[in-house]
């Protein structure tokens, strides 16, 4: 018996975001929270100081989280804990791994340190997952090195309005790639950016060669399916949970309706009574720097 | 038919698996997805989710008195978790520690012999369970690092690994042979075509 070296960290990688499939994702802000999103049956806790509708409401520069919140989450729940750092920010990213989180977000929710290069994924040994609106972000992530893809939607905001536009964008463009010649790829690859090599593997797979969850604005379990619904491995709640009137029934909903997406008499039962969602923004009432999906490229 | 219990986890990679081997799967999420399956398949996922969701689904009694009438069972990964003392559907004797080697930097791939095939196979472990215990009478498939990561104990199939993210391993082979011997004795079994042989068929 011996360990395989670094080609098959990939395969491990890409492989615990399989794992999480069929799952949500809970953004986390204290221990507390952390153990009711795992009794709820999240499938990893995703640690934060501020979650998204505060990081919005706060303005100035948003960071990486204190390893002294992420430590104490980690202590709370056997779950995997996950852990943003801003987009080309690879110091935070090696802070994150030295503390041994079990997932990266490298996240335009937070401030970017980086306008023109996202880190080097590739270098380290957690794994990355990365948000992209469309098929060029998504394959330039997945060049760089993430394990993982999530649609971006417009995190904090209780809207899933661009959520869906960038799932449906992503979903879009995978069918049109698989529709082209093999001799059309490289064409398509330069008009949205994204290297060939990936898009070639993907046009091979039919899909992407990773999970890909949605996130940005899920509020509701229907929210949940919907996206879900529309070739969502998984998704991401970030204030939709903690913002609510009653966070460990929603939680239990959201995760009942991804669960059951394609079962609308289930979903319909565990939309009941669960109290006020988070408060929505409209999407088109933002100011393009209160946009959060735009940064990164 | 194969089930595999579909709430959470990696589904799609089991079914593709058995897919592959010409298996017919079926996924099972509710108590009448359970009528007529020969075998169930326990993937990978958290185990605390599942656990959850097969609750909520009641699911936990049809598929206990299904795994009583001697159904095979594979469980991966989380699916041991499961199938330990203190989980769902408990084997006598099994003792698991969830997420016992770390979190995910301590994930790894190893090779290693199995009592099923004589050539090394690739053995995926993510954050995976260890085996402390085994159920009296267990036959070992598989060791790594001094720990039993692959069993065989009457119905049961357990494998702390991921034999379904990997394109060659003996596992996926083995556990629908059980599949079909036990379809091929519950067939055998049917005197003429009687409907009550082969509920929900």
């Amino acid at each position: 018996m011996h360990e395989v070296k670094d080609k098959e960290r990939g395969l491990v990688n890409r492989g615990l975001a399989r794992m999480l499939k069929g799952g949500v994702i809970m953004d986390v802000t204290t221990p507390e929270q952390a153990r009711i999103a795992e009794e709820s049956g999240a499938v990893a806790v995703m640690a934060l100081e501020r979650i998204p509708a505060d990081i919005r409401q706060l303005g100035g520069v948003a960071r990486m989280s204190d390893p002294g919140v992420i430590r104490a989450i980690q202590q709370a729940v056997s779950i995997p804990v996950m852990a943003k750092v801003r987009i080309g920010h690879f110091v935070e990213a090696r802070v994150l791994e030295a503390l041994h989180v079990d997932y990266i977000d490298e996240s335009e929710v937070l401030t970017p340190a980086d306008e023109e290069h996202h880190i080097d994924k590739r270098q380290f040994r957690v794994p990355f997952v990365c948000g992209c609106r469309d098929l060029g972000e998504a394959a330039r992530r997945i060049a760089e090195g993430a394990s993982m893809i999530r649609t971006k939607g417009e995190a904090g905001t209780g809207n899933v309005v661009e959520a869906v536009r960038h799932m449906r964008v992503l979903m879009r463009q995978i069918r049109e790639l698989c529709s082209l010649r093999a001799d059309e790829a490289a064409a398509f690859a330069r008009q949205i950016g994204a290297p060939l090599d990936v898009l070639l593997e993907i046009r091979e797979l039919g899909a992407l060669p990773v999970v890909n969850f949605a996130a940005g604005g899920i509020a509701t379990p229907a929210d949940a399916a919907l996206m879900m619904q529309l070739g969502a491995d998984g998704v991401f709640v970030g204030s939709g949970i903690f913002k609510s009137a009653d966070p460990a029934r929603r939680a239990r909903a959201v995760v009942e309706a991804v669960a059951h997406c394609d079962d609308p008499a289930w979903v319909a039962r565990v939309s009941e009574d669960l109290g006020e969602a988070m408060p929505g923004l409209e999407v088109r009432t933002l100011q393009e720097a209160q946009r959060l999906a735009g940064r990164g490229w | 038919m194969v089930g595999i219990l579909a709430l959470q986890g990696d589904v799609a990679e089991h079914a593709a698996c058995m897919s592959r081997l010409g298996g017919a799967v079926r996924e099972v999420r509710t108590p009448r997805d359970c009528d007529g399956i020969d075998g169930l398949i326990l993937p990978g996922g958290e185990s605390t989710a599942m656990r959850r969701l097969i609750a909520s689904a009641g699911l936990r009694e049809p598929v206990r008195g299904l795994l009583a009438q001697g159904m095979p069972v594979w469980g991966t990964c989380a699916g041991v978790v499961l199938l330990a003392e203190d989980g769902v559907w408990p084997c006598p004797g099994l003792k698991v520690e969830r997420n016992a080697y770390g979190p995910q930097p301590f994930s790894s791939v190893v090779r290693a012999e199995t009592g099923l095939h004589e050539v090394e196979t690739e053995l995926v472990f993510i954050r995976a369970p260890r085996i402390l215990e085994a159920p009296a009478g267990a036959r070992v498939l598989c060791r790594a690092g001094g720990d039993i990561t692959a069993l065989r104990w009457e119905a049961v199939l357990l494998t702390t690994f991921h034999p379904e993210l990997v394109e060659q391993s003996p596992f996926p082979g083995h556990f629908l042979d059980m599949v079909r011997s036990r379809a091929g004795i519950r067939s055998s079994s049917c005197r003429g075509p009687s409907a009550a042989c082969r509920p929900g068929s």
